[in-house]
């Protein structure tokens, strides 16, 4: 890293063969065709698709609103939002990079088509998306979204701050995207064990941009746990004790706690793997000292907790959408919170349980199978109090519910395969097959992003004001069920046959009729995804028959559902005064919903700062020079973060104000808007007839 | 191994329908290679086949059979405008009830904690199989794409084969001269990783003759898939004529040989560099030193990969130099 090699190559490793169809160009093979244009064609639809989005924004002008009313925004509804949009798409890319993998094996009997190296690229991008640039953005996206209504707060308690985490979290995001255009990216899996991915075995960029990407969103996402637990436990409404929280505030309180203990040694991982890398350190390398298991015990204390960071939030929303779709009050909801609580606990003293092989005593695996069968404790318990809620209720078969029940049905074999796998004994045979693979999408889909979805449904009306198509979302989920079945029961039967996970082709044909059968799930599970593109493409055509401005859709309890949809921008005129653990189910019925306040007050709002943008660009840069060994541009970027945030040290105009006439005006619209539409019974609620205000009573509930 | 676990038999119709169907499920295939545990050829195998039956069994009835059978009821008697049960909104604490949704899950946890504990003490892979006395030591080797199995009581070492008497224990030690590794051979005994510089423990038998596939299956390259190999289960008296046969046919491990062996490449890529040491599509090895497995993983450990001359034979095909004891030889010898 001296001077003299800045100027002699000043764009680093970054020369022609890092360009996608260069391979393919020098080498013609066939091997090389078909997998040059798989992955140029990759590259292709990146580039086009920026390409396409800007000439839509310059087409209709909307430059300035972007950076000015989102871009810039700190208000937590439009973060949310924003997190929401890059989870759905790098969504898009991760189920088409599986849809191709699962092709792959299903012809991989003696070869296939795709290229080991690529497979394996597949691999490694398709668990690193979904875990850090799906999964973890959508949950925070919701959580970001609907914890400060849930709690009668204005916003978080730093909303700059939430805007910086969004911009590093997207620009890590956008590095994994760049690596389909500019050079490739690792082929050590989502975990990248070292030593395969230390310069000896693997010296190209691929860890690099593996590296770099989860250091930018592992950074982002500590600051959003912080931020989330400060709110949650600071910017509470009056009366709203923490037994009186909805049980998703809970679980976004617990997942961000897990949030600030679990990233911190992900982050120590990989920095440690960087100076390796980088600097010729020798903390996970074979020879000298160094000690892969080191890597391993750190990744997966972050790991393991990393699961329940993101399986909380969807708990929570499934207790959220059963209470209401069974129009009855949460049963047992002292248990549920100790529940959480005790699976945000245990999940830090579990991480052995992914390494049962490594040669350790059978004591230490004896404890940590049991410890990791703990677990499933507290989480029976759960899947019996939201049985015992649709007890004695009037359950409705909406979208949100459906995913739920389908969630408790496949979730219960999930969280079995898991304790076979908490068996030591067991894992010794089923450890790195394909029936583990099968195990962690049985949670991961259910249980993550089943509840995602349900929270998508479910909270889209009071996001946008008009509820999503009910037919197109009833044919997506259904996709998703059943797609989900066909893809991954058959690699449970694969994974006892001894099928390793990873694997590129085989040589045994008693593997190819149930691989055969995974495709056909996964091209299911892709109807799935286009389903839930036709449904917004649907519904966002008939929004106005669709509204729901008086804000509660679904007779909800709690007070996200006391405010217009869309909220306004403060939340709430006057921040509500809650003397219920279902405050707004509380104030339906006795009457006191959709109040007049006494008198209106300014409302202060935090001012547009462009940090986050600001922040995540430079970070976005920095981690492509450090990529490249582009050493300049990393130095610029270094001293253009420092520079921001000495400007923004100086920034003192933080503060807008929304005068109190603006604030009762809207409010006046809105009460006038909640008395002249219809309230309407369950029966009507997927109508056109529901504008958002829910008949009181058992009639209108039952009927 | 305890006969218990040896002769353990599935006691009830219910268990002995799904073991069939597992078995179905494990097949052997045209190749006539047992893929599975769920088929076991040895004792650790079947012990692991029958606590997967246990626990599948215990996890089925009391788990995952009330939950089917209760949803859909609740589902359906509550559903939105049924008109006879009860609607009861407010009801959300019931005592009793509490006590039984911790109550159940804290017992199946209970005994299940105790197979957990029984189970991963009496399979542990390090543990030395009964009877004791002279198991055959093999020592594995995991290059980037194949392994190598030294037998130092007979000098000889193979890549793409492991053959083992039946009826006598073996016990494995294993390392990586490159990255991590796992060996599994499901039919015999789970798998153990095999790490640079260090040295893991695995133990397995063979009850009856036949071939088990054996695999990597530890992502290590673009070869990752090819890294499999064959666990040949034979008579002892067979085994006896398959070592002289390898003496009789394999090529000395000299350091053209080891460096051949020692490159990213399949056991095909193997063969083809080393034809005269090939048999079947397999590599056998001769004048194989009892010092090379220690030796390798001190090289891997001080970053000398290539520093292996002096266990290797001379080119001439004189007898390997004695070697001097190593750090990581008498650590492999601890107990």
């Amino acid at each position: 890293m001296n001077a003299a090699a800045i100027i002699e190559q000043p764009l680093g490793r970054l020369g022609m063969d890092s360009l996608p169809f260069w391979e393919m160009l020098q080498h013609p093979t066939e091997e090389n065709l078909i997998n040059g244009f798989i992955g140029g064609g990759a590259a292709c639809v990146v580039v086009i698709g920026i390409v396409v989005v800007c000439a839509l924004i310059t087409f209709f002008g909307k430059w300035r609103a972007l950076w000015s009313e989102w871009l810039t925004s700190p208000d937590h509804k439009k973060i949310g939002i924003m997190y929401v949009v890059v989870a759905l798409v790098m969504l898009a890319r991760a189920v088409i990079e599986a849809i191709l993998m699962r092709l792959q094996q299903a012809v991989g009997l003696g070869g296939g088509f795709l290229a080991p190296d690529h497979f394996a690229q597949l691999f490694s991008t398709h668990g690193t998306i979904m875990i850090f640039f799906m999964a973890m953005p959508f949950l925070i996206g919701v959580i970001n979204y609907v914890m400060p209504l849930q709690i009668g707060a204005r916003d978080v308690s730093f909303p700059v701050l939430n805007s910086i985490s969004l911009g590093l979290t997207a620009a890590a995001a956008m590095l994994v995207m760049v690596s389909l255009v500019i050079g490739q990216f690792s082929t050590g899996g989502w975990f990248g064990y070292p030593p395969y991915t230390e310069t000896a075995f693997t010296p190209d960029v691929g860890p690099d941009y593996w590296i770099w990407a989860l250091t930018l969103s592992s950074v982002g996402t500590t600051l959003t746990g912080i931020n989330f637990a400060v709110t949650i436990y600071k910017e509470r409404a009056p009366g709203m004790t923490l037994m009186r929280m909805p049980l998703f505030t809970w679980t976004a309180l617990c997942t961000s706690i897990l949030m600030i203990f679990a990233m911190p040694p992900l982050t120590v991982a990989t920095a440690q793997l960087a100076l390796d890398r980088y600097l010729g350190f020798h903390y996970f390398t074979n020879a000298l000292g160094g000690n892969m298991m080191n890597f391993m015990n750190l990744f997966w204390l972050f790991g393991h907790p990393e699961v329940y960071i993101l399986i909380l939030p969807s708990f929570g929303i499934y207790s959220e959408v059963v209470a209401t779709f069974s129009g009855k009050a949460l049963f047992g909801y002292r248990s549920l919170v100790l529940a959480t609580m005790t699976i945000a606990v245990l999940s830090f003293t579990v991480w052995v349980h992914h390494f049962f092989t490594m040669g350790q005593s059978a004591n230490i695996n004896a404890v940590f199978g049991i410890a990791s069968m703990l677990i499933g404790i507290p989480t029976g318990v759960k899947i019996y109090e939201w049985m015992a809620t649709m007890y004695r209720g009037r359950v409705r078969l909406t979208v949100p519910m459906v995913y739920a029940i389908g969630f408790i049905l496949l979730f219960v074999l999930g969280g079995i395969t898991g304790i076979i796998l908490a068996n030591p004994a067991i894992d010794y045979q089923v450890h790195n097959t394909v029936f583990l693979v099968a195990h962690f999408h049985n949670v991961a889909i259910p249980g993550v992003l089943f509840g995602l979805l349900a929270g998508y449904h479910f909270w889209f009306p009071k996001v946008f004001g008009f509820r999503l198509d009910e037919r197109w979302g009833m044919i997506s989920a259904l996709c998703w069920l059943f797609g989900f079945m066909l893809a991954f029961f058959p690699l449970y039967a694969l994974g006892l046959m001894g099928l390793p996970r990873r694997t590129v082709a085989y040589f045994n044909p008693a593997y190819q009729p149930l691989e055969i059968v995974a495709f056909l799930g996964a091209l299911l599970i892709g109807c799935a995804l286009l389903a839930l593109l036709i449904q917004g493409w649907v519904s966002i055509k008939h929004r106005n028959e669709n509204r729901v401005f008086a804000g509660d859709p679904w007779d909800g309890r709690s007070l996200e559902w006391a405010v217009s949809a869309p909220p306004p921008e403060y939340n709430f005129p006057v921040l509500p005064v809650v003397n219920d653990a279902d405050a707004f189910a509380a104030a339906k019925e006795f009457g006191v919903a959709y109040q007049q306040p006494d008198e209106f007050v300014d409302i202060k709002l935090p001012r547009n700062s462009a940090m986050g943008p600001v922040l995540g660009g430079l970070g976005f840069v920095m981690a492509f020079g450090l990529v490249w060994h582009i050493w300049w541009l990393v130095i610029v970027c270094a001293l253009g973060t420092l520079a921001a945030i000495i400007v923004r040290g100086f920034a003192r105009d933080t503060v807008q104000t929304v005068p109190a006439s603006v604030v009762k005006e809207e409010h006046g619209r809105w009460l006038d808007a909640v008395q002249h539409a219809a309230a309407i019974s369950r029966a009507a609620e997927c109508d056109p007839a529901n504008e958002g205000l829910a008949e009181q009573g058992a009639a209108g509930a039952t009927s | 191994m305890t006969s218990r676990l040896r002769q353990a038999r599935p006691p009830y119709v219910g268990v002995a329908i799904l073991s069939s169907t597992l078995l179905l499920l494990s097949g052997c295939a045209e190749s006539g290679v047992y893929l599975s545990f769920l088929n076991p050829q040895g004792p650790i195998a079947a012990a692991q086949r029958w606590h997967l039956i246990e626990v599948v069994v215990l996890l089925g009835v009391f788990v995952a059979l009330p939950i089917f059978v209760l949803l859909p009821l609740l589902v359906w008697r509550y559903r939105y405008g049924a008109k006879s049960p009860r609607y009861t909104p407010k009801w959300q604490d019931y005592l009793p009830l509490e006590v039984m949704v911790w109550a159940g899950p804290i017992a199946i946890i209970c005994v299940l904690g105790f197979l957990v504990w029984h189970y991963t003490h009496a399979l542990d892979p390090y543990k030395p199989i009964a009877p004791h006395g002279r198991p055959l030591q093999v020592q594995a080797i995991g290059y980037d794409w194949k392994w190598l199995f030294i037998y130092p009581d007979q000098g000889i070492a193979t890549v793409g084969v492991l053959a083992i008497p039946v009826e006598q224990p073996v016990a494995m030690r294993l390392t990586s001269a490159t990255v991590m590794q796992s060996l599994l051979i499901p039919a015999l005994a789970g798998q153990i990783y095999a790490m640079g510089g260090m040295v893991t423990q695995l133990h397995l038998k063979a009850t009856k003759p036949g071939r088990s596939l054996g695999e990597n299956t530890m992502y290590n390259g673009n070869g990752f898939h090819h890294q499999k190999f064959t666990a040949l289960a034979m008579p002892p008296e067979e085994f006896k004529a398959w070592v002289r046969k390898v003496r009789a046919s394999g090529v000395a491990l000299d350091a053209r040989a080891y460096k051949a062996l020692s490159q990213r490449g399949t056991v095909a890529e193997l063969v083809a560099a080393l034809p005269r040491a090939s048999h079947e599509g397999n590599i056998y090895l001769t004048q194989v030193s009892a010092a090379l497995f220690p030796a390798v993983v001190e090289a891997t450990m001080t970053g000398t990969p290539t520093a292996l001359g002096h266990v290797l034979v001379a080119p001439a095909g004189l007898p390997a130099p004695v070697v001097r004891k190593t750090a990581a030889s008498s650590m492999e010898n601890a107990p």
